[in-house]
């Protein structure tokens, strides 16, 4: 029975979270610290190089690393901070079982944690099958970690059940860019932005969820480059460029095909390099023209001569770069928002040079890499396809098992979990992932944990879905392991260990290994450290798309980091894809795709007619379960606010600060509103980061994209009313933990 | 500190206040951030601009204390007040031009950005400078801004008939010499003589255009 066995706030009296806002030992004790290790910051997906300060196996402070060359030194305040996760008060250092309802928690020894664990698997998967026993990750893993749960899930546990919360992040972009250029990585290194002399960025908010990605921005412009943004904030980014695009959500695609009718009525399409490189767009042009821009700007919901100022921008420009985010993928129609966006540069033939080029904006610490080694659940390392035979064979022999014992295709995220909630997976083990803070329809994600006959998670502090378990195992922080990520542009790097897990917490692969061994598998889990995981991790890559047998630990070290594909230790890594014109699928070519608009799962209507739109802010990070823990970020902004444009807000009897109730068909939050100019007047914004009565995804819809399974956190129907300060139990915790302050 | 210099590019600034949470790991004041932030008006605008002590020339600070507790290093930093000297009497703070001076009661002391003089005068950037995402604030030479900046760079100041010339520089639009700080205006487009301004920064205008 997974249900956490006291009421919320007893939880959190025991477990927080806690903000932190004096490190280890007070501000003024560090004196000469013993070593500064150079590393990285262990939050978003830009990596960015840091050194850490340590004395006595603590992390006592930072150093801005300004040889690292992504981010000079540079650094957001997440990465500021993020040394005072360490020595927490709220770190787990004894594995926990859950007693019973009034019972709480209690401490028990690995043995009778590992030894239970593995002891509900082998009866979950005896009575139900194997598949009834599901793993649940993280993008927020090492690649070698990240290898081992995908070999854990199919080798080991023998389930087809494994996903992670990438499906969260990066799978719309990910999808699109496979299909159209044939593969799922940002196409240029970001030193190609500052060369660009035209820019789109799509949703994404760059100066609070990819800070250091605004400086490369400031550059272009500093080089006359023009900057046009498309979202419906006016977020820092967007306050100085050149075209604001305030489209509507799930709008994009008006825009995108908009823009490109225009360039095709004016003769800006590249038909020499079309014709040389390119399949498909003949039908393309064909879906265009429809798209004119009154009809394109309808379903963008702005007006027409924006679309046309951006075709005439973009256009006839001679260097490009376009980059999107979570904006235009967090959608039913996902994969098609991306691919509207790559035929924009395609049809231009300003990909795969100097100053010319593409990316995705990758979310997570390592929502690249974590993405590449074989923890999604259709995938095998290398991005290889668990239902291609070929690659199911390479795989098999890496592993030594035969072929026929891998399981095929598994449940993605968010069906898997509804799968929980029909009663089909009865078992779950969770490891970086707090859904019930990141999953849409909270009180449905709550609802399915609780029928789960067990439920084991690995965390390094009691997560709000950590309360849900039967046995929390105390896992290990980035700082306290080794092992490399791959960052937003490609780059594999390396993490340096600074300090030793806290006494009674083991690193998450040791965790994992010892799981296998106890299942029988032993053998194929004999990994004495994380190097050996990347030397097979190494092999298991070989002659796959995201190739990285050439890269070793040695060479990340000295080349400050190594660019896949790197087939040879003798290749130069690869910075720039597509050069010469180069795609990656077997025919050498891009394929256009044709993308039709279509609305969204839920779109506005009389009973809930404004639009809910959900986001980050620069202070936190994703579920919040480590920044909401760290006081310097928590108070910078404390807990969630429902911003509303000064129309829709005097409409609705709301003044700046009162309190009001954002509810949709799934569930409601009651914030305090924040009355701003800066967003469109049919449509709230609220961040996500908090839990419970403060928890954006309580409103947000299941509906997902049905090519890459992402949901839709971007677009839901809400009413929003004035509210009372609310004075329940959950209201008076503090606001890390959900409260009202 | 050779010829490296402070300069402040308001327009870049996004907000996210790396420098005030790295300011507050500056091991002289640890725990302490003397950078101040301002959001502008945040019904109106996400704008916010970041405010290091400018570092004056001839520092009013210092003149208007009675206590003789501020002190300019001889290449011209502009320091806290002296612990043994300050009365916490705030003159400093009120005459600010800048409003960088703070007091703080629990030292009983005015304490304020000093350009992290302890890192400056050992080779390495400030901390806040060093950090800045967006590069709003850089610690560099005036030859590499000018090299890579568009804007112009000005660090004289006009208060009505108060001249100050800083140390600090501040990035502007081409063709700035001098700001009038009692003279700003708030920008608009232009527009039809009796029309009300339409507001840039507005979204729900924007989308009636």
């Amino acid at each position: 029975m997974a249900r956490p066995p006291l009421p919320i706030p007893e939880l959190v009296h025991s477990y927080g979270p806690h903000a932190m806002r004096v490190p280890a030992g007070g501000w003024n004790t560090i004196g000469e610290p013993d070593k500064l290790v150079k590393t990285h910051c262990c939050f978003c997906g830009q990596q960015c190089g840091i050194q850490l300060k340590v004395k006595d196996n603590k992390v006592v402070g930072l150093e801005p690393w300004e040889d690292f060359p992504f981010n000079q030194g540079k650094l957001c305040p997440k990465g500021v901070k993020r040394y005072m996760q360490n020595e927490h008060i709220d770190r787990l250092t004894t594995p926990l079982e859950n007693a019973g309802a009034g019972a709480g928690f209690r401490p028990i020894s690995w043995d009778a944690a590992l030894d239970r664990t593995v002891g509900e698997i082998r009866r979950i998967q005896q009575s139900y099958g194997n598949d009834a026993f599901a793993i649940l990750t993280g993008a927020s893993l090492t690649n070698e970690k990240a290898y081992l749960m995908g070999k854990f899930a199919r080798v080991a546990v023998r389930t087809a059940n494994i996903d992670y919360n990438g499906r969260l992040c990066m799978v719309s972009a990910g999808a699109a860019s496979k299909k159209i250029f044939g593969i799922d990585r940002s196409a240029n290194p970001w030193s190609d932005i500052p060369k660009a002399k035209v820019i789109i960025v799509a949703g994404s908010n760059i100066a609070e969820c990819s800070p250091i990605t605004t400086e490369y921005l400031w550059q272009a412009r500093e080089n006359g480059a023009k900057l046009i943004v498309l979202d419906p904030r006016m977020t820092p980014i967007a306050r100085t460029c050149d075209l604001f695009i305030p489209v509507r959500s799930g709008g994009d695609i008006g825009v995108f095909n908009g823009i490109l009718h225009i360039m095709v009525k004016r003769g800006w399409i590249a038909r020499d390099f079309i014709a040389a490189h390119t399949i498909g767009w003949a039908e393309v042009e064909k879906s265009l023209e429809k798209y004119t821009p009154e009809y394109s700007a309808k379903l963008a919901g702005v007006p027409a001569q924006m679309i046309i100022e951006a075709a005439e921008m973009w256009g006839p420009a001679s260097t490009s770069f376009l980059m999107h985010a979570r904006g235009i993928e967090h959608h039913s129609k996902g994969v098609q928002n991306c691919m509207a966006a790559i035929n924009l540069v395609l049809a231009s033939g300003r990909i795969g040079r100097e100053g010319c080029g593409y990316a995705m904006i990758t979310g997570q610490g390592n929502g690249q890499g974590a993405r590449e080694q074989g923890q999604k659940c259709e995938q095998l390392p290398g991005m290889r396809d668990i239902e291609n035979p070929e690659h199911r064979k390479y795989i098999a022999g890496v592993w030594g098992v035969p072929e026929e014992s891998i399981p095929h295709k598994g449940l993605s995220a968010v069906p898997l979990v509804e799968a929980i909630h029909a009663g089909k997976i009865k078992g779950l083990l969770l490891l970086c992932f707090n859904p019930m803070v990141s999953l849409p329809n909270q009180q449905f994600i709550g609802e399915a944990l609780e029928k789960l006959e067990y439920f084991a998670v690995i965390d390094f502090f009691m997560s709000e879905t950590a309360r849900y378990a039967d046995v929390v195992l105390p896992g290990s922080l980035m700082e306290e392991d080794e092992g490399t990520t791959t960052s937003v542009e490609g780059r594999v790097i390396h993490h340096q260990k600074a300090v030793d897990p806290p006494p009674g917490a083991r690193e998450d692969w040791r965790i994992i290994c010892d799981v296998a061994k106890r299942l029988g598998a032993g053998e194929k889990f004999s990994f004495s450290s994380p190097r050996e995981i990347f030397e097979e991790l190494r092999v298991a890559s070989r002659g796959g798309i995201s190739d990285y047998y050439g890269i070793s630990w040695e060479r990340i070290d000295q080349e400050k980091g190594v660019f896949w594909p790197c087939p040879s230790p003798d290749h130069p890594g690869t910075p720039r894809l597509y050069e010469n014109g180069r795609f990656a699928h077997p025919d050498g070519k891009a394929h256009f795709q044709v993308v039709e608009w279509r609305p969204a799962a839920e779109e506005p209507d009389e009973q809930y007619p404004i639009v809910l739109t959900t986001g980050r802010v620069v202070s936190q990070f994703l579920s919040g379960t480590q920044t909401r823990r760290i006081g310097a970020l928590l108070d910078q902004y404390p807990e969630p606010r429902c911003e509303i444009h000064p129309r829709l807000a005097e409409k609705l009897g709301i003044k700046n600060d009162d309190f009001v109730t954002v509810e949709s068909r799934r569930g409601a939050l009651t914030v305090r509103a924040m009355v701003v100019k800066t967003i469109r007047p049919d449509t709230v914004f609220v961040p996500y980061h908090w839990p419970s009565e403060r928890a954006a995804n309580n409103c947000t819809i299941r509906a997902i994209d049905p090519i890459s399974n992402i949901p839709e956190f971007k677009i839901c129907a809400v009413r929003v009313s004035k509210a009372q300060r609310p004075t329940n139990a959950m209201a008076a915790l503090a606001a890390e933990a959900g409260g009202i302050s | 500190m050779s010829d490296l210099a402070f300069f402040i590019d308001y327009s870049r600034c996004i907000g996210c206040q790396s420098c005030v949470q790295a300011c507050g790991e500056c091991d002289t004041h640890r725990g302490r951030p003397l950078i101040h932030l301002e959001i502008v008006q945040r019904a109106d605008s996400v704008q916010t601009t970041p405010q290091v002590c400018m570092h004056c020339e001839d520092p009013i600070c210092a003149r208007v204390c009675p206590a003789d507790a501020i002190k300019q290093t001889a290449d011209g930093v502009t320091q806290s007040s002296l612990k043994e000297r300050c009365i916490g009497c705030s003159n400093c703070v009120m005459a600010c031009p800048f409003g960088v001076p703070r007091y703080y009661a629990d030292i009983n002391q005015m304490v304020k950005c000093d350009m992290c003089y302890d890192r400056t005068s050992t080779g390495k950037k400030p901390m806040c400078a060093t950090v800045c995402p967006s590069q709003a604030l850089c610690f560099t030479t005036l030859e590499d801004i000018q090299k890579k900046r568009r804007g112009t760079t000005i660090s004289e100041w006009t208060f009505g008939d108060e001249h100050v010339k800083t140390k600090v520089f501040v990035v502007v639009p081409a063709e700035t010499n001098t700001v009038h700080i009692d003279q700003l205006r708030r920008s608009v487009s232009p527009t039809s003589a009796g029309a009300k301004p339409r507001d840039l920064y507005d979204v729900a205008e924007l989308l009636e255009a």
